[in-house]
């Protein structure tokens, strides 16, 4: 995907520069746009750091596995069709713990252990199940505890209070999550 | 406010404390198992430095040659009918397509607009309850080679337009 829309961005933006005789701007902008990538850096490298590694410690604790338990009524409401499959339903609940804690690198490769697991149950092998839909699109939803990378960024570019954004990401995130259940399930009716 | 304030700022520090007391009580050697993980962080910020750099030298382009105030021009009365803030667009429009892509607008919106103000507030509303939408599903997908994806994507990117707007909707109700 940015191999195509990186190449539009530049070509459109340095052709119009040149045209318009805003060049001046433009060469400080590519020199100021390289400090300013690294400084972010610098700064989600010490958020990054400490919270992979206060998650390291939930991933070796009974921490992950006592949520995972509390999750699965959900995991049954969501995808019925795996009511009988106790191991899908567990590998579903163990993906979006990990999603909600913010374990990124551990929330993908569970993820796809549990679309693996689906499709060996699935009669149309080329076709998405009603719960794998259920489960992809729940993905696509950001439902993290803390979005720490926000709260670095926002650090890094000086705001007064960094975390403040927790509680309307909260409730955006949650409302919508519920507008992606029921969004399949409109579609679904159409 | 003041109530949305102290869960905002209680979340990090009480997440963080539950975790290490559980790793306490449970013996497990918190500070190596801390630094295990940490070594790992370092590795993910390291491998998108790369692009970061990319990413912001083309967006910062497009900002300063003055193209992007003239595509916002014209999407701006469409916008207007649906209350939602031009300034964000770009953001927007960006945020399903590419998760570091949307890290460098959104600075750069931040940047420009000031971090706490309401634009810079709705930014960072969105990026934190939006995720990578087109890359999820192309590997979730990709995995078990399925081709029929059924309304996956459109079901998904209505959700998306949803979390946006209501991003826009609680920062407005809290300023």
């Amino acid at each position: 995907m940015l191999n195509k829309i990186w190449p539009i961005f530049i070509i459109l933006s340095f052709s119009y520069a040149i045209c318009s005789g805003n060049l001046e701007k433009l060469n400080s902008s590519i020199f100021d746009s390289t400090s300013d990538a690294i400084n972010l850096s610098i700064n989600l490298l010490g958020t990054m750091c400490l919270w992979n590694g206060i998650m390291q410690i939930a991933n070796e604790t009974s921490f992950v596995e006592k949520l995972t338990k509390l999750l699965s009524p959900i995991i049954k409401l969501l995808c019925p069709e795996m009511k009988k499959n106790k191991q899908i339903q567990k590998e579903i609940s163990m993906n979006m713990i990990a999603n909600i804690l913010g374990l990124g690198n551990a929330a993908t490769p569970l993820g796809l252990k549990a679309m693996k697991s689906m499709q060996k149950e699935n009669p149309k092998k080329d076709t998405l199940t009603d719960s794998m839909l259920v489960f992809i699109v729940l993905n696509t939803a950001s439902i993290q505890i803390i979005p720490t990378t926000v709260i670095a960024i926002r650090h890094s570019m000086g705001s007064t209070n960094p975390t403040q954004i927790v509680f309307p990401v909260w409730i955006a995130t949650i409302c919508a999550a519920i507008a992606r259940y029921n969004s399949i399930q409109v579609i679904d009716k159409i | 406010m003041s109530i949305i304030n102290f869960v905002s700022n209680l979340a990090m520090p009480l997440t963080i404390l539950i975790i290490i007391i559980y790793g306490v009580i449970e013996k497990n050697k918190v500070f190596d198992t801390f630094l295990e993980g940490a070594k790992e962080g370092l590795g993910i910020v390291i491998s998108i430095l790369p692009t970061l750099i990319g990413l912001f030298v083309a967006i910062g382009a497009l900002r300063s040659s003055g193209i992007l105030d003239i595509i916002i021009h014209f999407i701006t009365p469409l916008l207007n009918v649906c209350h939602f803030p031009s300034e964000i667009m770009p953001l927007a429009m960006l945020r399903p397509i590419s998760g570091s892509g949307s890290i460098a607008v959104a600075t750069d919106i931040m940047k420009r607009y000031g971090v706490d103000s309401n634009i810079g507030m709705i930014a960072s509303t969105i990026m934190g309850s939006t995720e990578t939408t087109l890359y999820t599903i192309a590997i979730y997908t990709s995995c078990v080679k399925i081709k029929k994806t059924r309304f996956v994507l459109l079901a998904a990117l209505v959700a998306d337009i949803v979390g946006m707007i209501v991003s826009v909707g609680i920062c407005r109700i809290m300023s």
